[in-house]
């Protein structure tokens, strides 16, 4: 009887973990999508309620409750959920090992997707633990934030541990480093006995700092010093470099956060601290830069052929320019001007956007054709790139003149409603950006849609159907 | 696993120090700070408007610090460690998309204007970009007993019945005009006093350009029309007609058109409350001046008043102003 059924070819043990990782890699790819559709659809509606404030009202609809929400599902849906998923197969396949537990990968994306549904519903119904930014969702959602947090970071340690190479690969200090740095901010930001009044205030520098430097900030150079490499089939140019930038990194930035509260009542000294090391900053941003950039040196032709590289270059350049010009805004002579602007909020999408986002796009193009052996289309590349780019420029760009000309307004004295008024034309500019960002969000969705569900077989991959195979 | 134990355990023993560090010690030295002079727990009622504050955001657009700098003496005093003492969650916010509300009680304390301005900003500040909070008021067919109707201008009222405050929209307003900024031991005059240190080059270049300016014998129109949208067109307009029935009219007002200046000068210096121009009464009243604004910038207002929306009054100087002010209230 068992002859008249179909025979299943023979895999092999290594086929069967590439599928798995392929798999697990490929939900966290869209599980994230969906949240880059939702964060930035919401991002989209903020930017129009500048010019139509009218719009939209009611208490579920009204900024004050939407704007949370589209920052803490960028930060938390999208970014940490695509930058897991990139961290788990960097570090099976660095470490030429299966993952650890596939299991804990799954309860570590359920967990992350519990956490930012329940938090943003809650954000949206009023339950706002304080406006204390990046820490808003009530306090027992992110304790399941931090347990996803937890298993995700036993896993990726288990992982490495099982490395079938001699050294730890570069990729993983950066990744497994954040993940275990994170815990403890996580933990830190929770815990409410300590912080009272000024004590809560210089936590709140300490953390909305410390979550984006401490966590996007090392995932996303993890990916860098993996894909970069693989995409250019040559070394990083110095791994000494990229072991300096670590521990630079590591031991400056988590002194700079009180740099977002210069000119309150903290302490001076605290304040000329986190100065002091946003310029220290230099090193390991400047450091890091240099690597890829060197990595990159004399194949830039080649980028005229693969879009995954060129959207790696703008991430490193994102990042370049966008902590470079966080050092700069730490100046109190330039503080005084930019402080409490939109070229604040400029900043935080050069860097968000142009480092963070961009990185984890030319990780998931690098990467997931290699892991599912699907590719996208290269219309469909062109057009994510070049509206993401040309969107994010008309973004930043109008907020940071806006912003500077809104600080000026209030060094000249003028009534504060001559600021709004400035501000008019540059916001129009910002939902334009917006928008164009918003398109490409779904023209990525699309692509992730052909690299895990579309048609198989035109990448090479190592889980291409065996001859004989149905592709399904 | 020795690499391992390296780059995992001893990063994380790095971090975890500096979080302390950094982090937690400053937050528990911090937390400990004694409340300044003056410095109030709230009501239950201040708290509840607290939460409300938080659940929609406000602190998203508008800040509770205010810099040691000349571009925020406008907004109050330098915000003070102990001010915080009560403040939990702390709200000092990081965008100044509208004004800084620190003071907020002190600066405008009209109930009538607040809940207009809450109801629906363009109510009263036509540029504003802020939400309309219309959520947090009911529209009813009659004020019940002890609850005062807004008095909406036409254009934003209902078609029928009035428009009352809920209970989270009273205790709202009793959180924002419970922002007041008690005066600091050592300075007499909250915001009057010049901050000679911090200023900037640009200020300072800004405010000696200002100073030089005014003309022997006359005033600045431009200045006093900036002070005006500053600190008086919320209520009385840019076009110096008021809101009719809630904020008296400015334009063809008796007392701005009085060739003695000395009544217009102590409304301004000390405010008014239940105020009579051409037979209205108002009942919204109007604050006080005097700590907010120095002889020369109240003589550019009042000046500004009186030559403008075709009223022609007789010119005010500061040392009229620094007359009265010194004959008190």
């Amino acid at each position: 009887m068992s002859r008249s059924l179909p025979v299943h070819p023979q895999k092999s043990p290594q086929q069967e973990d590439s599928r798995t990782l392929a798999c697990i890699l490929g939900a966290y790819c869209v599980s994230a999508t969906c949240w880059l559709l939702f964060a930035t659809g919401v991002g989209t509606l903020l930017a129009y309620k500048f010019g139509a404030p009218d719009f939209a009202a009611g208490a579920w609809l009204t900024f004050g409750r939407l704007r949370p929400v589209h920052t803490n599902a960028t930060f938390y849906g999208w970014a940490s959920i695509a930058l897991v998923g990139l961290a788990y197969y960097v570090a099976a396949r660095s470490s030429r090992t299966s993952l650890y537990s596939v299991k804990l990968a799954w309860v570590g994306l359920v967990l992350f997707n519990v956490a930012a549904v329940a938090g943003t519903v809650a954000l949206d119904l009023g339950y706002n633990d304080g406006n204390l930014e990046y820490r808003e969702w009530p306090w027992p959602v992110r304790l399941v934030f931090l347990a996803a947090l937890v298993v995700t970071a036993w896993n990726l340690v288990r992982t490495v541990a099982r490395r079938a190479t001699e050294e730890i690969y570069l990729s993983n200090w950066y990744t497994v480093g954040g993940v275990l740095w994170t815990c403890i901010i996580a933990v830190v930001a929770i815990l409410p006995w300590y912080q009272q009044g000024l004590g809560q205030v210089s936590v709140s520098g300490f953390y909305m700092h410390n979550a984006v430097g401490m966590w996007f900030t090392p995932l996303a150079l993890g990916i860098f010093y993996y894909a970069l490499p693989k995409l250019l089939s040559r070394p990083i140019y110095s791994y000494a470099l990229g072991v300096l930038a670590f521990w630079t990194n590591l031991v400056f930035y988590p002194i700079i956060g009180a740099h977002h509260f210069l000119f309150s009542p903290l302490p001076w000294w605290l304040q000329t601290t986190a100065i002091v090391f946003s310029v220290a900053m230099l090193v390991p941003v400047l450091g890091g830069s240099a690597n890829f950039l060197l990595t990159l040196r004399g194949r830039m032709r080649t980028m005229a052929h693969s879009y995954p590289l060129r959207f790696i270059f703008v991430g490193v350049i994102g990042y370049l320019v966008g902590s470079t010009q966080g050092t700069f805004e730490a100046f109190r002579s330039l503080q005084e001007v930019w402080h409490f602007t939109n070229f604040t909020v400029g900043h935080s999408h050069l860097t968000m956007y142009g480092f963070v986002t961009f990185a984890i796009w030319g990780g998931i193009y690098a990467l997931l054709p290699l892991a599912t052996g699907k590719e996208p289309g290269q219309m469909g590349l062109a057009l994510h790139f070049w509206m993401a780019l040309v969107g994010s420029f008309i973004y930043v760009i109008a907020l940071s003149i806006g912003g500077t000309l809104q600080g000026l307004d209030w060094i000249h004295g003028l009534p504060f409603m001559q600021s709004v008024v400035d501000m008019q034309s540059y916001y129009i500019w910002r939902g334009v950006g917006g928008a164009l960002m918003f398109l490409s969000h779904i023209v990525f969705a699309w692509n992730v849609w052909r690299m895990t569900y579309g048609r198989a077989g035109n990448a090479p991959s190592p889980v291409a159907p065996l001859p004989g195979e149905v592709a399904t | 696993m020795n690499q391992l134990l390296l780059i995992a355990g001893g990063s994380t023993l790095v971090y975890a120090v500096l979080a302390i560090v950094m982090g937690v010690l400053p937050g528990i030295e911090l937390s400990n700070i004694p409340a300044g002079r003056g410095v109030e727990p709230l009501t239950p009622l201040q708290a509840e408007g607290r939460d409300v504050y938080v659940a929609n955001g406000c602190s998203y657009c508008h800040t509770q610090q205010v810099r040691p700098l000349a571009q925020d003496k406008v907004f109050g005093r330098p915000s003070a460690p102990g001010d915080f003492a009560y403040q939990t969650p702390e709200l000092l916010g990081s965008q100044r998309t509208g004004p800084d509300l620190t003071n907020i009680g002190a600066r405008q304390p009209s109930e009538t204007w607040q809940y207009i301005h809450l109801y629906n900003p363009r109510a009263v500040v036509p540029q504003s970009v802020m939400p309309a909070f219309d959520w947090l008021f009911d529209v009813v067919d009659r004020a019940p007993a002890g609850v005062t109707a807004v008095t909406l201008p036409k254009a934003y009222a209902p078609a029928t019945g009035v428009v009352v405050p809920t209970r989270e929209a009273t205790a709202l307003l009793a959180y924002l005009l419970s922002l007041k900024q008690p005066a600091l031991p050592d300075e007499p005059e909250p915001g009057v006093a010049a901050i000679p240190a911090m200023a900037s080059p640009v200020a300072a270049a800004a405010s000696a350009g200002s100073q030089a300016s005014p003309v022997s014998g006359g005033y600045d129109p431009a200045k006093g029309r900036s002070l005006f949208i500053a600190n008086c067109a919320a209520c009385h307009q840019s076009s110096g007609e008021g809101l009719p029935g809630t904020f008296p009219p400015l334009k063809g007002n008796a007392v701005v058109n009085d060739a003695d200046g000395s009544a217009h000068i102590r409304t301004v210096l000390h405010g008014v409350q239940g105020a009579n121009v051409g037979g209205v009464v108002y009942a919204s009243p109007m604050p006080p001046f005097a700590g907010m604004l120095g002889d020369d910038d109240i003589a550019a207002i009042i000046n500004f008043e009186r030559t403008s929306w075709g009223n022609h009054g007789e010119l005010v100087s500061a040392a009229q102003v620094a007359t009265e002010r010194a004959k008190g209230k």
